[in-house]
């Protein structure tokens, strides 16, 4: 982050409309040239946001500030942000030139160098041979770098993308995500993202903003929110893992033990854990553990009965259920020294006493969430 | 297709009569008969390749019989000449002298036309646009109400409304009285709407009744083509630096264009040939070509004349049309 203010700031910012609150709270900066996800299911308030951002909507409580200045009020077209549109919004009754160049001629900037700017920016999203085409004539793919140009070509200090990819089948939306990496470091322009595919957040931002029921649950790098979620609903929304309910049987300098409900007690190495997790003796808890990181053995405390094994490729997803019949998954690596146990086995899970991270109270259901767990491992 | 449409016209334009009248029928009926033939015994390749001339046939049969054949008749009536003034039999003979009365005697009446039908489409653009746009971005839920409230009128007979407007505009009836109780008139006199303390007789009051008829047909193309406009463009163009007006004037109004360039056909062209409005709101000042030409056709009983200002005026209609195509470029929108 830049010395000096941070490109866009949110202030305790609060959004109402009439008795249904889309955001309740959020506070957070996005710093200059950084790549910035707001990741979250659908109506979890990420759009909302982006749009008290861009101007369409404004903030009930709170303040928005764009560079350091205070925007709360200002209409759309008074800021200096632009919006890449889900649906892209582009002109059908205007060229892909005319398209880029309707931001710059709206400045009423002298068309030599709006010309000069158009065409760099077609260049910069590789368009140039296009510029004559109608947008019905394009591709998806070239519709969104059409949209992308027309907001970069006003040179914003922030770029807001409402689901930009969403409309893409998946192969272009891979070499998107790329593409738009390369772009973001060509222009050095900071990028705000609304996404609700976690897999995109953590491919393609620095750092991740978790948004749930209008709340903001935690923001960071992908990484750390992946590795030490501070709360139930981004463990279980980022990657899978296995949330596992249990009590605080005592804590000390060296870690936590906590008893899970099948009876298995769990070590949890000290600093393990969620900030808001409370270490008191009979405390309700949660472990989590990352399927990668569990390792099936022939002896150990953790009884798993195997119903299910997945072939993956490069590793073997096995499902099985703990004595209180809780759902609990591992990823075997394939051509390990371990071999993946099949259906109707029973073996022991165990763990690098470093795994098991600590979360405050119990999940509404407990055991593995199943989220796509291929493209997180692309990632990590 | 083009020959059996030929064959119909021939018939009935009496080209061909008696023994090769009856000759050509017969040919035709089994020209179409052929077609159903081969469609029923035919494969699926044949029943393909043939059913777009069966889809066609109905609809050129009907425009050949009722409309191009009429249309030649029509030609053919107006280049005839009557021996006198009680001659209903006009011959043909190339008698062009119609087309250049037709010009001369009712220059006045052409131009009027063209005036009145012209401040007409203006108006309804004027009255009708805003109207469309509330309806197709405002209208919320109830935009089906409205739509269907913009074609009541067409409930009641177009001739009882223009009457309804005779008695609204008359000169004892509530309009005047009003517009005289709020001491308008000096205005409306001032403006030429009124002439002599009088609303009914004018040019106002045709123009009014052409407006006023004509305006559903300016309002639904209009609607159809903002109604399709995705509002997100709006969004897109504000973001992109635009005033609310800025958007209007460079999004949505390009955006309309096919919807205005529809209705002011739909308007204008009805518009130019009424003999309607001119007849009951008008005066013998404010004749229009349509009512001339129905004087000369039902009254006067001179087919010829008739039939050359007809055919005037469709070619000054269509002359007009296409040079407001090329200005409007809407071969240019999608």
């Amino acid at each position: 982050m830049d010395a000096g203010f941070p490109v866009v700031k949110l202030d305790n910012v609060r959004k109402q409309y009439g008795s249904f609150v889309a955001v309740h709270q959020a506070d957070f900066s996005i710093g200059r040239g950084e790549f910035f996800a707001m990741l979250g299911p659908s109506g979890c308030g990420k759009t909302t946001t982006l749009k008290m951002i861009a101007g369409f909507e404004q903030p009930t409580a709170g303040r928005v500030f764009l560079e350091g200045e205070d925007v709360s009020q200002v209409p759309p077209h008074k800021r200096n942000v632009n919006t890449v549109f889900q649906q892209y919004a582009l002109f059908p009754h205007m060229s892909v030139f005319d398209n880029v160049a309707f931001g710059p001629r709206s400045k009423k900037i002298n068309e030599a160098e709006v010309k000069t700017r158009v065409n760099e920016m077609l260049e910069v999203v590789r368009l140039g041979d296009f510029a004559a085409r109608r947008p019905a004539q394009l591709s998806g793919g070239q519709q969104q770098r059409v949209a992308l140009a027309r907001a970069l070509v006003n040179y914003p200090s922030a770029l807001l993308l409402d689901e930009p990819l969403a409309a893409l089948d998946l192969k272009l939306r891979e070499a998107m995500q790329i593409e738009l990496k390369r772009i973001q470091r060509e222009v050095g322009i900071t990028f705000v993202f609304v996404t609700h595919d976690q897999g995109e957040a953590l491919t393609m931002s620095d750092r991740i903003a978790v948004m749930s029921e209008g709340l903001v649950e935690q923001v960071g790098a992908p990484v750390d929110i992946y590795a030490r979620p501070e709360t139930l609903f981004v463990a279980g929304f980022i990657g899978s893992a296995n949330l596992l309910p249990g009590t605080v049987m005592s804590s000390d300098g060296a870690g936590t033990r906590v008893q899970l409900l099948d009876g298995t007690q769990v070590v949890v190495a000290a600093g393990n854990s969620a900030p808001n997790a409370s270490l008191s003796q009979g405390n309700q808890v949660t472990v989590m553990l990352r399927p990668e990181q569990v390792v099936l053995e022939s002896e150990g405390s953790m009884k798993v009965f195997i119903t299910d094994t997945v072939f993956q490729g490069s590793s073997v997803r096995v499902v099985g259920r703990t004595a209180n019949d809780t759902e609990v998954t591992a990823i075997v690596p394939a051509g390990s020294n371990h071999k993946a146990p099949s259906a109707g086995e029973s073996v022991f899970m165990q763990w690098h006493a470093s795994a098991p991270y600590l979360l405050e109270g119990w999940p509404e259901t407990a055991g593995s969430t199943n989220t796509n767990v291929d493209s997180i491992e692309a990632t990590l | 297709m083009v020959l059996l449409a030929v064959g119909v016209v021939a018939l009935a334009a009496e080209w061909v009569t008696g023994g090769l009248a009856t000759g050509l029928i017969a040919v035709l009926i089994v020209s179409v008969v052929a077609i159903i033939w081969i469609a029923i015994m035919g494969g699926l390749e044949a029943r393909r390749a043939l059913a777009p001339y069966g889809l066609l046939k109905p609809g050129i049969l009907w425009l050949s019989l009722f409309f191009l054949a009429p249309l030649w008749s029509m030609f053919e009536m107006s280049l005839s000449s009557k021996k006198s003034r009680f001659d209903f039999f006009p011959k043909f003979t190339w008698d062009w002298s119609n087309y250049t009365k037709a010009l001369t005697d009712y220059a006045p009446q052409f131009g009027r036309s063209f005036l009145y039908a012209s401040i007409a489409t203006i108006l309804t653009l004027l009255i009708g646009y805003p109207l469309a746009y509330a309806i197709a971005f405002r209208g919320g839920k109830y935009r089906t109400m409205l739509l269907g409230l913009v074609a009541v009128p067409f409930f009641t007979s177009y001739l009882i409304r223009t009457l309804a407007w005779q008695n609204l505009l008359a000169d004892a009836g509530p309009v005047v009285s009003i517009m005289k109780t709020l001491r308008l008139e000096n205005i409306l006199e001032w403006l030429h709407i009124m002439d002599n303390g009088r609303l009914i007789n004018t040019p106002a009051a045709v123009i009014g009744g052409l407006t006023y008829n004509f305006l559903p047909f300016m309002i639904l193309p209009i609607y159809v083509s903002l109604e399709k406009i995705d509002v997100r463009l709006v969004d897109a163009s504000m973001d992109l630096y635009t005033t609310a007006s800025g958007a209007f004037r460079r999004v949505v109004l390009p955006l309309s264009m096919p919807g205005i360039f529809a209705g002011s056909l739909l308007v204008f062209i009805p518009a130019a040939g009424d003999f309607v409005n001119a007849k009951f709101l008008g005066s013998p000042e404010t004749t229009m070509i349509g009512s001339s030409i129905q004087d000369q056709f039902l009254v006067q009983l001179n087919y010829p004349l008739a039939a050359a200002m007809s055919f005037v005026l469709m070619a000054v209609i269509t002359v007009s049309v296409l040079i407001y195509a090329r200005f409007m470029g809407t071969e240019d929108l999608a």
